[in-house]
């Protein structure tokens, strides 16, 4: 009986760690943009290329990354991760350097989407947003958005330090070009806090990517900034008028990466490539809102759809790339600065 | 039963044989030995759950391998250093071929995260060192450290490496409730503008206790009218109660963003009876925070409240009645200390769910909402600091444990019972 037990407990241990031949497993961050990855990239990708292949879906943080790799024996191979997850998971060795080579060549790919580590997929835009129906006249920029006499009501922001006291910086006059210098020095952020001061009363802070179009829905806020996709789906699908102020915004790319040590790392590599030819990604903004990688693919998508994209010309011209570098050096320090100020 | 039969029947007849003896002592392992299998699944359940990942937790709270690990020779060579001033050539060569290995090997990130945590803008003095120092790798280092960035003379540069050299550290404790080690070694309170973790602490416990409070005043009535109403009444209260337990968190929490928000449900009724002409700010901010969580709560009040009034017999307040006692009288005295287990132990479930609470407050709460769990998650998930986050873990753990150590003493050990 008590060698039965041992016996059972032994297997199951050998079980859950022996290191199992399994399926390429491509992780993305689910909803309507998984579903249109299925469609375009994972399906055909199988078909193609007789890899069978699991997608998961995952809400981010390098931590989690962090677990798999340090456990010894991660079950996912091709993760798709924000910027940030990129630069920090880059910097502790959680991801294989990529072989540009084998996905078609770095210089197939816009310049902003290459890094050692992982390949840009998609590039999206943190932008005003507004409802066309109840403000005909709406914003036209950062200095708009914190002028209260002009739009009194409240505002949506994300909890946190991050991309708000870019915007605050902005809308006080300092050129995109100089944000992150000004931000890099203590009064920098003293003056992002005090600009935020002026609206402080009216803002309204949110976390998950659905809750500034239901605050703009719900005649909450009069405007927040927000995802682009997100705006433009519910216009899609709700029948809503939300309006997006492009001039000013800031941008910033999701990449995929090979976790360290994977099984699958020819089989991943082959997807990366399948997913950034231009062919494939042509595809993905009939489905969503986003900006796409691969230098071909703008050109090959249906002119309709390019307004609502973060890499068309006129939607470009004017924006900032949140800064991934920055932000790995300074998070700690200012989300406690931030959380400081919004309790004073 | 049989075996101390025939302990006292031998017992009778006189001394007990050898192997008498030896069989019982035998059979009597055997028991103990069975006893301890049934119980070996929850042991091992409870190590490998909880007592394991606890003891984890407060590991890495003051854990510190990275610095030592990747910058072994620098780590060495400032063990003679004097603390004052920059250290003698012998640092500045073994930064270097610490530097060297450590991007060879790709593990200059690690210590530079670490470093970074310490002295902000480490990492970016730290990587340009790397990548100068590639091209330049000749003695003097001192001179070529310092010509890349003067901060390298500066005592508080290498006093960083220094106070990170493991393999235990203070920093993320100390840190965790606003404190910082000088240059010096003495102890003292972080500046006033990073000041905030003491702050959260105190939020957090004020949250919780205000939770607690209202979940008591709104529970004891309901727990009552549950235990004394007529079965059929009190078993369809009894789902109403239940109900919330079986809908999901996010949905509930959801539903009163739908109620209270500015353009919501209660505001709606109160501005069409007249009351208001301005909607009232109810959501995104503490006291949508204590509405939610309240709601949320309330079962894990009621349900020990109910289980502790349904075993009080209704004697006793109908003797205290007709011995003069006038009903307030009987209910103070009587009825109620022999509700007080039932309200100590639900009190203490609700204060400790809810000092753990980080979902509700990060949806209808605003900036100044955020609880302790809040940073813990952030540091977890978004930054990858697991010393700070296990560090703000163990200050909420020893809180809670003190706090549950005073309330023992003054309820009295057999104060909590759960039903």
């Amino acid at each position: 009986m008590k060698k039965t037990l041992i016996l059972a407990a032994v297997s199951m241990i050998a079980l859950a760690s022996a290191a199992q031949a399994r399926d390429l497993t491509v992780v993305s961050w689910g909803g309507a943009y998984q579903d249109a990855q299925k469609e375009i990239y994972f399906k055909p990708f199988q078909a193609a290329s007789g890899h069978k292949l699991i997608d998961e879906s995952w809400d981010g943080g390098v931590g989690v990354l962090r677990a798999k790799v340090e456990s010894g024996h991660a079950d996912w191979d091709v993760v798709q991760v924000e910027s940030d997850e990129l630069a920090l998971g880059c910097d502790e060795g959680l991801y294989e350097k990529i072989d540009y080579t084998r996905i078609g060549g770095k210089d197939s790919y816009i310049p902003e989407a290459v890094s050692p580590c992982g390949v840009a997929a998609i590039v999206y835009n943190f932008a005003i947003a507004y409802d066309g129906d109840k403000l005909k006249n709406g914003p036209t920029g950062w200095a708009d958005f914190f002028d209260t006499k002009k739009f009194p009501g409240k505002r949506g922001m994300r909890q946190g330090p991050k991309a708000n006291l870019e915007m605050a910086l902005l809308a006080d006059g300092v050129p995109a070009a100089d944000v992150y210098k000004v931000l890099a020095t203590p009064p920098g952020v003293e003056r992002a806090l005090a600009k935020l001061d002026t609206i402080k009363k009216d803002l309204i802070f949110w976390k998950a990517g659905a809750q500034p179009v239901q605050l703009l829905a719900s005649g909450e806020v009069v405007m927040s900034w927000a995802y682009n996709g997100r705006i433009t789906a519910a216009n899609a699908k709700d029948n809503k008028h939300f309006k997006i102020v492009w001039d000013g915004s800031l941008y910033t790319m999701d990449s995929w990466v090979i976790l360290k040590g994977s099984p699958n790392k020819d089989a991943a590599l082959d997807l990366l490539k399948f997913m950034g030819a231009a062919e494939n990604q042509k595809k993905l903004p009939a489905f969503i809102s986003y900006g796409v990688t691969n230098k071909a693919a703008t050109a090959l998508i249906d002119p309709k759809l390019l307004p609502d994209l973060p890499t068309a010309e006129q939607n470009r011209k004017n924006t900032l790339e949140i800064n991934a570098a920055f932000w790995l050096d300074n998070a700690d320090r200012l989300t406690e600065r931030f959380n400081k100020w919004a309790a004073q | 039963m049989s075996l101390s039969a025939a302990l006292t029947e031998e017992g009778a007849t006189g001394a007990p044989s050898g192997r008498l003896r030896r069989g019982l002592a035998l059979s009597e392992r055997r028991r103990k030995r069975q006893g301890w299998l049934l119980l070996a699944p929850v042991l091992l359940f409870l190590l490998f759950t909880f007592i394991v990942p606890i003891g984890g937790m407060l590991w890495r709270s003051v854990a510190d391998p990275e610095v030592a690990k990747v910058l072994p020779r620098t780590v060495a060579s400032l063990k003679t250093w004097s603390g004052t001033g920059a250290p003698d050539e012998a640092s500045f060569a073994a930064l270097a071929q610490d530097l060297s290995d450590a991007r060879t090997d790709g593990t200059l990130g690690l210590a530079a995260k670490r470093l970074n945590y310490d002295l902000p803008g480490y990492r970016a003095l730290l990587q340009t060192a790397a990548r100068r120092n590639l091209i330049d790798a000749t003695p003097p280092f001192k001179a070529a450290f310092l010509a890349v960035d003067p901060q390298w003379g500066e005592s508080e540069t290498w006093g960083a490496i220094a106070r990170a050299s493991g393999p235990v550290t203070s920093f993320y404790l100390l840190a965790a409730v606003d404190m910082k080690r000088q240059a010096d070694g003495a102890i003292a309170l972080s500046p006033p503008q990073t000041r905030i973790y003491l702050e959260v602490l105190l939020r957090t416990f004020t949250i919780g206790l205000t939770v607690t409070l209202v979940c008591l005043i709104l529970g004891f009535p309901l727990a009552h009218l549950l235990a004394t109403a007529p079965p059929r009444i009190a078993n369809l209260l009894m789902i109403l109660v239940l109900l919330p337990f079986w809908t999901s968190l996010l949905v509930r929490t959801t539903a009163w963003i739908v109620l209270l928000q500015s353009q919501g449900v209660v505001n709606g009724a109160l501005e069409s009876m007249g009351l208001i002409t301005e909607p009232i700010q109810m959501i995104y901010n503490r006291f949508g925070v204590h509405v939610a969580m309240t709601h949320v709560l309330l079962p894990f009040m009621v349900l020990p409240l109910y289980s502790t009034m349904r075993a009080i017999p209704p004697v006793y307040r109908r003797a205290a009645l007709s011995l003069g006692a006038s009903p307030l009288q009987a209910f103070v005295r009587v009825y109620l200390p022999q509700t007080v287990p039932g309200v100590a132990a639900g009190c203490l479930l609700v204060f400790i769910l809810a000092i753990g609470y980080y979902i509700t407050p990060a949806l209808v709460g605003g900036a100044a909402d955020q609880m302790i769990s809040y940073f813990i998650a952030f540091f977890t998930s978004e930054t990858a600091n697991w010393g700070m986050a296990a560090a703000l873990g163990a200050v909420l753990l020893v809180i809670t444990s003190v706090l549950y150590w005073i309330y023992s003493r003054i309820a009295g050990t057999g104060g909590v019972k759960l039903g």
